[in-house]
């Protein structure tokens, strides 16, 4: 697989208020339901998601991520995915299913103590790439695996 | 009303293993209720806090792409054994709920 990608913003950013909260201190739920980004989950491509959770357009392939998901889901409606990241400093993780209208699942804020790793179940529309985002001392990195998604049948 | 939240955290060495698993719909708002033909409207978990001993270990914020039920698993480092963990969730209505786990 080539990894070869870099997602460049183009234009400005949708909003203003990238207010990036890295996890510091004690924050109740009502505070951070405030801050739950909403254009992101609403960007209908990955960049633009980027753009907004991130602030930033370039992401590099790296090969410091490893993504574990099913080569062939059977069910779409659950696809178990779980985001390993190799690199030191790792300060999020965000999970996209490129094929999904919105390709934004979840975004997974990593306190100081809390390791590289997130493993959860997604939804995905059709078979496309599962793109794993990490934010690590301030840089942005980014990997991909295809994950073919059959709806009843015989896979493949 | 019933706990949604069922949590394991257990320890190896000083890494801290968190399993989750929740009960909740997440409708994405994009499903039509067969009968009506009318939208199912939106109800999805948008925040998952993780504290340890009041500290913040992680912070997830979801859209309605996590599949129904969520499961989730993480780890982190520090924690001694008969520490709590206490892991929070908070919906697009609102809704909220919370469960603590002693790590063993």
């Amino acid at each position: 697989m080539n990894m070869k990608r870099r997602v460049f913003l183009k234009g400005a950013l949708a909003s203003g208020t990238v207010a990036l909260a890295l996890g510091a201190g004690i924050v109740t739920p009502r505070a951070v339901l405030a801050a739950w980004p909403k254009s992101a989950f609403e960007a209908k491509s990955v960049a633009d998601a980027l753009g907004a959770l991130y602030g930033s357009g370039d992401a590099a392939a790296s090969g410091d991520i490893e993504i574990k998901a099913p080569d062939i889901a059977e069910n779409g409606a659950v696809v178990p995915v779980s985001v390993t990241a190799k690199m030191s400093g790792v300060e999020s993780i965000s999970i996209f299913a490129e094929g999904n209208n919105s390709p934004l699942t979840s975004n997974w804020k990593l306190g100081p103590d809390a390791e590289p790793y997130v493993s959860t179940r997604i939804k995905m529309a059709k078979t496309s790439n599962v793109i794993a985002v990490v934010q690590a001392n301030g840089k942005t990195f980014q990997a991909a695996k295809e994950v073919k998604v059959t709806i009843g049948g015989c896979g493949g | 009303m019933a706990n949604t939240i069922k949590m394991r955290a257990s320890l190896s060495g000083d890494v801290t293993t968190v399993k989750a698993l929740m009960k909740h719909p997440m409708e994405t708002g994009l499903r039509k209720d067969k009968k009506t033909g009318e939208a199912i409207p939106a109800h999805f978990i948008q925040e998952v806090v993780c504290e340890h001993n009041g500290k913040q270990v992680m912070l997830a914020e979801w859209g309605g792409s996590i599949s129904q039920n969520p499961y989730i698993s993480f780890m982190f480092k520090g924690a001694k054994a008969g520490d709590t963990l206490k892991l929070s969730w908070t919906d697009n209505k609102g809704e909220s709920d919370s469960a603590e786990e002693a790590i063993k």
